[in-house]
C-alpha cells in the first residue's frame, strides 16, 4: 500500500542554524507513529514544515501521493493534515464551540449551513468531553481543557493525517489516559497519527512505530522496543 | 439583533430620517447628521479591517479622499449623476485596498500599517500635483440645481448618506455573523492557527481590506459636493484618519454595534463641542479619548456593556 | 538643464540630508529595530524636540544643538514614562497588535493637536552661527545649516553605535531583542532594559528636532512627512543593524535629493514611500536585516 505521507530529503535551516537535515520518512495510511527525540531536536521544526507552518529550505512533502511542497497552509488543512499546537493557541474572542466551527467551516468544508456545522462541533467536543463548555468562551479554560481544545479542534478540521504535537505535557496520569483512548479511538476510525511526546509511555504504548531523531536527522525508525534499546537513542536522551 | 428586529429598526431609521426631510427646515441640522453620517461609514468601513480582522490601517483619510476626488474627476470629465459616482468611487477604492493589501499583507501586520500611512502621504502628493483636479489649490464644486422631491439638496445629500450608513451597517452586520466574519476573527484571535484550521488568511484579508476601501471610498463620494470645496488639505485630513479609529475603539471593535456606537456619541460630543467651544479643542479631546480608551478600556464601551450585564445574576 | 555640477551637487546635498535622516531615524531604530515597537509618534517628539530648541534659542539665544543635548535628559525621562505605559497597557496583556498601534497614532496625534494649540501652524525658525554661511569646496557648495547637522547626525549615530556594541546596557539592548527569555535566566529584568532603550530612543529626539530646525523652518505637521521616511530608512536598512540604517538613510537623502532636483520638491514625499513598498515587496529583510 503506498503511503499516505511521505517526507524526502527534507532541510530546514535558520540563518546559519540547521534545524532539520536529510529527514526522509513515511507514514503508512492508517498508521499510529510516534516522534520523539530531546528538546530542540527539530520535531516541532518538521511538523512546521509538514503542515505548511514553514516552508523547508530543501526535499519534499509528499502527501497521498501528491506534492504539497510549495501549498500553503490551508491547502495541506483541506487536503487532511491537521496539527494540534504544543502551546495551545485558542481562538479566545470565540466560544469553544465557535472554535470548531472555523476548522469545520474551512477545512472540512461543511457548507450544508449553520445549523450542520454547529452539530457537528457538538459532536466533535462531546467526544471529548467538552460538550459542558460549548458556548463558555476559550480564553476562560483550565489548562487541560486549552488542550483537549486544541486536539478537538484538530479533529474537527475531520482530517485523515493528525499530528499532536505533546497534546499532553502537563497532564495527570489519568488525563493522559483519558486523551490516549480518545486517540486511540480516532486511530479506530481510519486516522492516521502522528504523535510528538515527552511523555515516554504514553508514546511507547500508542505507537505502531517510533521514529528518533536528535540534532535534526534522524537516528532511530522502528518498534518502540527497539527504539528504546538503540543506543543511539539513550545517548541522545541521555548524554554520553 | 435577530434578524427581523434589525431589519424593523432599519426601516424605521428610514422612515425617520425622511420624515426629518419633510418637517425640518434649518439646514443646519442636515449638515450636522451628515458629519455623523460620513464618521459612522468611515468606522464601520475601518472596523471590517481593523476590528473583525486586526489590521490596523492608518490611512483611512486616503481612501475617504480618493473617493472624494474620482467624484471631482468625473464630474469634470463627464458630469455623471452622483450615484455612477458613489460607484466609481467605491470600485477604484476597493481596487486600491486590493493592490495596497496585496503587496504587503503577506507581511506582519505592522507593515500593512506602516504602508496605509505613508500610502496616504503618497496619494496625497499626487493629488496635489494633480492640475486637472484643482491641485493644491483646491478646487469649487458647484451645488446641481436637481434635488428631486427634497426641499434643498443639503436634504438630498442627508438621505443619500443616510442609505449609505444603513447599508454600510447591513454590511457589516452580515459579514459579523457569517462562515466569512468567523474566518477573519480566527485570523484576528490566531492567524497561524486559522491558517492551520484551513481559513485561506490572505485571500480573507484581501477580502476585507478591498471592502474596506471600497466603503471609505463611498463615504467620501458626495463630500464635494457637501463642502463644496475641495483641497488636497481637508480631504486627506489626518483627523478622519483618527477619528476613523478612534470611534470603533471608543465603541468597541469586536462587534458590528461598536463602531455604529462610537460614531454617533463621539460624532455628536464633536458637534456640540465645536459649536460651543471650539473646532480645535474638538480635535484635541478625540485623540485623548482615543488613548484613555485604548489604555483603559480596550474592549470599549460594547466591551464595557458586555461586562456589566455579565454581572448582573 | 543636467550638469555635472547639478548632479555634483544634487548628491552631496542629498548626502548631506540623509545623513541628517539618519540621526531622526536612529531613535525609531533602537526602538522598532531592536524591540519591534512601532512608535510611530516619534516623528512628533523630534517636533517636540524642534520647538524645544526653537523657545530656548529665541528666548536666550542659545545654540539650538546645545538646547538639544541639554534637554536630552528630560526627553530620556518622558519616554521611560511612555514604554511604562506601554507595557502596563499592552505588553503585559499581550495585546500589543492592534491597540499598540493605535496607542501611538493616538500620542502622535494629540501631540501634533497640543502644538498647534500652543503655537499655532506658523512656520518657526532658528538662528544659528553657521546657519548662513557655505562652505565651498571646488563647485559643490556644502551649507552651513546642512552641513552642521550632517556632523552632528554622523556623531550621534557612531555614538549610539558604540553604545549598542561595547557598554554592557547596550549589549543587553540587543539581547532583548533575540532572546528575552535567555536574558531573564541571566538575571536581566527584560522590561527595565526595554525602558531603558525606549528612553533612549526618544531622548535622541531631542537633538534629532534641534537640527531639523536648523536646516529649516518648522511647524507641527512637518512630522507626518518623516513617518514614511524613518520607517523606510529601518526597513531597509534591515531591523536591528545601526550600519544598515546609516547606509539607508544615506541613499534615501540622496534619491530624494535627485528626484527633488529634477522632477520639482513636490514629488519628494512620494519617494520614501516607494522606498518603502520596492523594500517590502523584494527583500522584506532589508539590506543588513536579521
Amino acid at each position: 500500500m503506498s503511503a499516505l505521507l511521505e517526507v524526502r530529503g527534507l532541510a530546514k535551516r535558520f540563518g546559519g542554524f540547521t534545524a532539520l537535515e536529510g529527514i526522509t520518512l513515511e507514514v503508512a495510511p492508517g498508521e499510529r507513529l510516534g516522534l520523539i527525540g530531546p528538546n530542540g531536536s527539530g520535531k516541532t521544526t518538521l511538523i512546521n514544515c509538514v503542515s505548511g507552518a514553514l516552508a523547508n529550505d530543501e526535499g519534499r512533502v509528499v502527501f497521498e501521493g501528491r506534492d504539497i511542497t510549495r501549498l500553503p497552509p490551508f491547502r495541506r488543512a483541506r487536503l487532511g493534515i491537521a496539527r494540534s499546537f504544543q502551546i495551545p493557541k485558542p481562538f479566545r474572542s470565540m466560544s469553544v464551540l465557535d472554535n470548531l466551527r472555523v476548522p469545520l467551516e474551512y477545512a472540512a468544508g461543511t457548507r450544508a449551513g449553520q445549523r450542520r456545522a454547529g452539530d457537528e462541533a457538538m459532536r466533535v467536543l462531546e467526544t471529548m468531553g467538552l460538550a459542558a463548555r460549548a458556548e463558555q468562551n476559550s480564553a476562560g479554560l483550565t489548562q487541560v481543557d486549552m488542550r483537549k481544545l486544541e486536539l478537538a479542534r484538530a479533529m474537527a478540521a475531520q482530517p485523515r493525517l493528525l499530528i499532536s504535537d505533546e497534546a499532553m505535557a502537563g497532564l495527570s496520569g489519568t488525563e493522559v489516559d483519558e486523551m490516549l483512548e480518545i486517540l486511540f479511538k480516532l486511530n479506530g476510525t481510519g486516522i492516521t497519527i502522528i504523535m510528538i511526546e515527552h511523555i515516554m509511555q504514553a508514546v511507547m504504548r500508542f505507537s505502531q512505530r517510533v521514529v528518533c531523531l536528535d540534532a535534526g536527522h534522524i537516528i532511530c525508525e522502528g518498534t518502540p522496543d527497539q527504539t528504546v534499546a538503540n543506543a543511539d537513542v539513550q545517548r541522545a536522551y541521555l548524554g554520553a | 439583533m435577530r434578524g427581523r428586529g434589525f431589519w424593523a429598526a432599519m426601516a424605521a431609521v428610514l422612515a425617520a430620517g425622511l420624515a426629518f426631510t419633510a418637517l425640518a427646515d434649518n439646514p443646519y441640522y442636515f449638515n450636522a447628521t451628515y458629519v455623523v453620517l460620513q464618521a459612522l461609514i468611515m468606522a464601520v468601513a475601518w472596523n471590517i479591517l481593523g476590528g473583525f480582522t486586526g489590521y490596523v490601517n492608518f490611512g483611512s483619510a486616503a481612501f475617504f479622499a480618493v473617493g472624494a476626488y474620482t467624484t471631482i474627476f468625473l464630474q469634470k470629465a463627464f458630469d455623471l449623476p452622483l450615484p455612477l459616482m458613489i460607484l466609481a468611487a467605491a470600485l477604484i477604492c476597493g481596487l486600491i485596498g486590493l493592490g495596497v493589501g496585496y503587496l504587503t499583507l503577506r507581511l506582519k501586520g505592522v507593515y500593512f500599517a506602516i504602508a496605509t500611512l505613508a500610502m496616504g502621504i503618497v496619494l496625497e502628493t499626487l493629488v496635489n500635483n494633480w492640475s486637472y483636479v484643482g491641485g493644491a489649490k483646491g478646487t469649487y464644486m458647484l451645488t446641481p440645481d436637481e434635488h428631486l422631491w427634497f426641499d434643498s439638496y443639503s436634504e438630498m445629500l442627508f438621505m443619500v448618506m443616510l442609505i449609505l450608513a444603513l447599508g454600510s451597517i447591513a454590511i457589516s452586520r452580515a459579514l459579523s455573523s457569517s462562515r466569512l466574519g468567523r474566518g477573519l476573527a480566527a485570523i484576528r484571535d490566531d492567524e497561524l492557527a486559522a491558517e492551520c484550521s484551513g481559513v485561506p488568511t490572505l485571500r480573507l484579508k484581501l477580502v476585507s481590506t478591498t471592502v474596506m476601501g471600497a466603503m471609505m471610498g463611498v463615504a467620501g463620494a458626495p463630500y464635494p459636493y457637501f463642502v463644496t470645496y475641495v483641497d488636497p488639505l481637508s480631504a486627506f485630513n489626518l483627523f478622519i484618519a483618527v477619528n476613523a479609529i478612534a470611534m470603533p475603539m471608543i465603541g468597541g471593535t469586536a462587534h458590528w454595534a461598536g463602531p455604529v456606537i462610537g460614531a454617533l456619541l463621539v460624532g455628536s460630543a464633536q458637534e456640540v463641542i465645536t459649536v460651543t467651544i471650539s473646532s480645535e479643542l474638538n480635535v484635541l479631546l478625540v485623540g485623548i479619548m482615543l488613548v484613555l480608551f485604548i489604555t483603559l478600556a480596550p474592549q470599549g464601551i460594547v466591551g464595557l456593556a458586555r461586562r456589566h450585564w455579565r454581572r448582573r445574576p | 538643464m543636467f550638469s555635472a555640477d547639478l548632479l555634483a551637487n544634487a548628491v552631496v546635498s542629498g548626502l548631506l540630508l540623509g545623513g541628517f535622516y539618519a540621526a531622526v531615524a536612529i531613535g525609531l531604530a533602537i526602538v522598532f529595530g531592536q524591540l519591534d515597537i512601532v512608535n510611530i509618534a516619534h516623528p512628533a517628539f523630534v517636533i517636540v524636540g524642534s520647538y524645544t530648541a526653537y523657545i530656548f534659542n529665541t528666548t536666550f539665544g542659545l545654540d539650538p544643538i546645545l538646547v538639544g543635548v541639554a534637554a536630552m535628559p528630560l526627553f530620556f525621562a518622558v519616554g521611560v514614562a511612555i514604554y511604562r505605559l506601554y507595557y502596563a497597557a499592552f505588553e503585559r496583556t499581550g495585546q500589543e497588535s492592534l491597540s499598540g498601534l493605535a496607542f501611538f497614532f493616538g500620542l502622535m496625534f494629540i501631540i501634533e493637536v497640543t502644538l498647534i494649540l500652543v503655537y499655532g501652524v506658523d512656520y518657526r525658525l532658528v538662528s544659528a552661527g553657521y546657519s548662513a554661511q557655505t562652505l565651498s569646496i571646488g563647485f559643490v557648495d556644502l551649507p552651513g545649516r546642512m552641513l552642521v547637522p550632517f556632523l552632528v547626525a554622523m556623531t550621534l549615530t557612531a555614538a549610539v553605535w558604540l553604545y549598542l556594541s561595547r557598554t554592557f546596557m547596550g549589549r543587553a539592548i540587543q539581547a532583548v531583542a533575540q532572546d528575552r527569555g535567555a536574558l531573564q535566566l541571566m538575571g536581566a529584568d527584560p522590561v527595565r532594559i526595554k525602558q531603558w532603550a525606549f528612553g533612549l530612543g526618544i531622548a535622541t529626539a531631542a537633538i534629532a528636532g534641534a537640527l531639523l530646525i536648523i536646516i529649516g523652518p518648522v511647524e507641527p505637521s512637518v512630522g507626518r512627512q518623516y513617518i514614511g521616511r524613518v520607517f523606510a530608512i529601518v526597513v531597509l536598512g534591515g531591523m536591528g543593524s545601526i550600519q544598515g540604517m546609516l547606509i539607508a538613510a544615506l541613499l534615501l537623502g540622496v534619491t530624494e535629493n535627485l528626484v527633488s532636483t529634477f522632477y520639482g520638491p513636490s514629488w519628494s514625499p512620494a519617494v520614501a514611500f516607494g522606498v518603502l513598498l520596492a523594500t517590502l515587496a523584494v527583500r522584506p529583510a532589508g539590506l543588513f536585516g536579521r
